[in-house]
């Protein structure tokens, strides 16, 4: 009942696999070339992982392609440990915090501080959402919320969860990425998925409970 | 045993990866017969954890993938040489270093300007262009050009400029040239 049907096996398949290590090994022989061939598929992703850190597409477009030409620098230290999409990741993601510091230091949480203290929380509403997800996300409307919700928490829990929840690494590669403990990616986890829930649950609910809130305008969208 | 809201709220999102014991997992389940709120909390979270992870949501600015192409193709150095055309740049190389030390020799490369352009960090040089370093030499080049040290070839690493400079390489006169003095 528990389990998240379709998000264990996001590997690709072996011969998707076996082809892209090929490419791989041609780049890394100096088939430069063929680069950007082999980050392609992955385009969406390192936007994805950049557009959250640094909330605007412009940044995020310019942070990713820098990030690339990284690399595409390092390529050849690539040694296949971690998962060739997991490694773009990570140089992506590093990429965009390494702006961010730089761009606007005054709003950087320290969070070496308060090392997940933040206490327990509480969800606020208990609106039912039997929606069924898939069909929603055809409407803009809802993507357009969906991003904007993500964008309102907190640097510390976007992260995580967009390593976790949108680009499915799994929690290992998540603390890997971000530096951080597998307990921390846990218990960010858990906050950034409540507080969503909370966010969005009053709207996409099709119950009374939720339905009055609706219309007493506390997420009106 | 037996689980109260608080707790199964705490235990939710590691219910959903899978990651309680089970136990606890049976407790939960019995839990959320029971309770309407707890069942609409775990719905809702399980509900967009998927719509996040549907690989929808964010969609590409028009125009990124050929943006990024084009940067790419402009930045990356071309593809190296195979073994039958390095021996023939070798020896170009050659022939072009020994003209160069013969011109040192004459004074026209020992100039004091020079040298002190020499010494200069390439701050002229764009910190993303990818440049080519060998290990034993100080100065970046652009991949494949001809001072760069051909005898180690394979220590010859790629990186970004701006990672060459922080590592305390400076930019090579002759193929960076239209960066310098600026």
């Amino acid at each position: 009942m528990g389990s998240l049907p379709g998000r264990i096996s996001v590997k690709s398949a072996p011969a998707a696999e076996t082809q892209e290590l090929e490419l791989l090994r041609r780049v890394q022989a100096g088939d430069n070339e063929r680069f950007y061939e082999l980050v392609r598929p992955y385009e969406r992703r390192i936007f994805a992982a950049a557009f959250a850190i640094l909330g605007n597409e412009a940044d995020a477009e310019d942070a990713a392609q820098e990030a690339m030409l990284k690399a595409f620098a390092h390529i050849r230290e690539f040694r296949g440990e971690a998962r060739f999409s997991t490694w773009l990741t990570q140089i992506t993601v590093n990429e965009a915090l390494m702006r961010r510091r730089k761009q606007r230091p005054e709003l950087i949480e320290s969070l070496g501080e308060r090392p997940d203290k933040e206490g327990n929380y509480t969800p606020r509403d208990f609106a039912d959402w039997r929606e069924i997800p898939s069909e929603t996300l055809e409407r803009k409307e809802i993507r357009e919320k969906l991003v904007e919700s993500l964008a309102s928490l907190k640097q510390a829990y976007r992260e995580v969860f967009v390593l976790r929840d949108v680009e499915n690494l799994t929690i290992e590669e998540t603390a890997e990425v971000l530096g951080i403990s597998c307990a921390s990616v846990k218990t960010r986890l858990l906050r950034a998925r409540l507080m969503l829930r909370d966010l969005l649950a009053p709207g996409f609910g099709g119950g009374a409970r939720s339905r009055s809130a609706f219309e007493k305008g506390i997420k009106p969208w | 045993m037996v689980v109260n809201c608080e707790q199964v709220w705490q235990e939710i999102s590691n219910y959903l990866e899978g990651e309680v014991d089970p136990e606890l997992r049976a407790a939960m389940e019995e839990h959320f017969k029971q309770c309407q709120h707890c069942t609409a909390v775990l719905d809702g979270t399980r509900n967009l954890v998927q719509l996040y992870g549907d690989g929808k949501l964010f969609e590409l600015p028009a125009g990124f993938s050929r943006r990024l192409e084009r940067r790419l193709r402009q930045s990356l150095p071309p593809p190296r040489p195979t073994s039958g055309s390095f021996w023939m740049i070798a020896v170009a190389a050659a022939a072009l270093l020994a003209g160069g030390l013969t011109l040192a020799r004459s004074g026209g490369l020992s100039s004091p300007e020079l040298r002190s352009a020499h010494a200069q960090p390439g701050r002229g040089v764009p910190g993303d262009m990818v440049v080519a370093v060998s290990k034993e030499g100080k100065t970046f080049h652009v991949p494949g050009c001809k001072y760069l040290h051909q005898s180690d070839k394979e220590k010859v690493k790629l990186l970004a400029a701006s990672e060459a400079m922080r590592e305390g390489y400076v930019p090579c006169l002759r193929c960076l040239r239209r960066y310098l003095n600026r």
